[in-house]
């Protein structure tokens, strides 16, 4: 009986014998599996969300700006939980002197237009609505300082009926999410 | 039973047909093909490009004879500009690290269309973040605005709160050659394999 299971094992150890993962390629692979695991893992926590009443707030982001620049673009995905629509009315920044909902749009003649966007933009009951690049953005205006990279802002979101809410702003690389191709998040 | 008359009529007409047909066919993928092989070289129906005289970021002058032997590509932009410039400017360093060495044989420009706010002492601190050999140019209305009407480039100001204003504006970046013709456009949207293509294209001379 003991001799069997001695047996079993032995079968075992020369089938996946434990000498395999002492070599140093299956070393480096465990290790860089588990790291990749562990990156994976982390996007999660990285994309941050805010709540204020039914409406959630998901990453609000922001590009590192260049020297002297004095405008800077936020970004931020908005989910209305609720059974009424409601409205983002304004937005504030530390940075910013002043702060303005845009929309941009390229024409097919190539020109780049933006406009304020009046009344605050519309997030539907049970809508989701994406400021991203290439659409809806927040305009900072007369930043105080630079956008850097890596150096998160704070800033205040306001809507109509879930009122306010404090939100950070992430920052990202200039041309940070891919250029200005559809990766708002 | 036909009669040959009545045969031949309808051997003539399906002869006809067939004729429009290949006329049509023929024709249209002789002109898709045209359109392929000499796509950007055929695009220029209107006159892109012409004279202009600027000052650059370190506050010397750059006129379009200065630019004669090299090809080069232009953008009009401004620097209180949230998207589109900065992208457009960090797509064209990237775009400029891509090329490697040939990146020497193409001259990149970015005119302000925003002279008030944008002296060459804000472009020079603006244009640091970007690849040194893009040039910042801006000037005084008038030659900023001679400038845009050569290059048929367009721009408005946008009043915002607080008497401030932000601009529309084209946000094509222009391919010229080495002569100062037009050859072509790169478009906002377009994706950076794409952009990068069509510079190797404008270098190459092809």
């Amino acid at each position: 009986m003991r001799s069997s299971i001695r047996d079993a094992a032995r079968v075992a150890i020369n089938t996946y014998p434990f000498s395999r993962l002492r070599s140093f390629g299956e070393r480096i692979g465990i290790v860089a599996f588990t790291m990749m695991l562990l990156f994976a893992m982390s996007q999660s926590l990285w994309a941050h969300e805010f709540k204020a009443g039914d409406i959630e707030i998901v990453h609000p982001w922001s590009r590192a700006t260049p020297d002297g620049a004095k405008v800077a673009a936020g970004y931020l995905t908005l989910k209305n939980d609720g059974s009424e629509g409601d409205r983002l009315v304004s937005v504030s920044g530390e940075i910013a002197g002043k702060t303005e909902v845009h929309e941009m749009a390229v024409d097919a003649s190539g020109v780049m237009t933006m406009r304020p966007v009046e009344g605050g933009v519309e997030i539907p009951a049970g809508g989701t609505v994406e400021l991203k690049p290439g659409g809806f953005h927040i305009m900072f205006m007369g930043l105080r300082q630079g956008v850097k990279e890596g150096e998160a802002f704070k800033g205040t979101l306001t809507f109509e009926k879930a009122g306010s809410i404090d939100v950070e702003f992430d920052v990202q690389a200039i041309g940070g999410a891919a250029g200005h191709d559809d990766h708002g998040g | 039973m036909m009669t040959m008359a009545a045969e031949a009529k309808v051997w003539r007409s399906r002869l006809i047909a067939s004729a429009i047909l290949a006329v049509v066919v023929f024709g249209g993928l002789g002109a898709g093909l045209a359109v392929g092989l000499f796509g950007p070289a055929a695009q220029p129906t209107v006159q892109i490009g012409g004279p202009f005289t600027l000052t650059d970021q370190t506050g010397a002058k750059l006129s379009d004879t200065d630019l004669r032997g090299k090809p080069f590509t232009v953008f009009f932009g401004f620097t209180h500009c949230p998207e589109v410039c900065p992208t457009t400017l960090w797509e064209m360093s990237e775009a400029l690290k891509a090329l490697g060495p040939d990146a020497d044989r193409l001259r990149v420009l970015f005119i302000s269309v925003d002279p008030t706010r944008d002296t060459p002492e804000v472009l020079s601190r603006y244009m640091q973040s970007f690849d040194p050999r893009i040039v910042g140019l801006t000037g005084t209305e008038q030659e900023v605005e001679a400038a845009g009407k050569a290059y048929r480039a367009y721009w408005e100001k946008v009043p915002t709160a607080d008497g401030d204003y932000t601009m529309n504006h084209t946000a094509s970046i222009f391919m010229m050659d080495g002569t100062g013709r037009f050859v072509g456009t790169i478009a906002y949207e377009e994706q950076a394999d794409a952009r990068l293509a069509k510079l190797k294209r404008l270098i190459a001379g092809t």
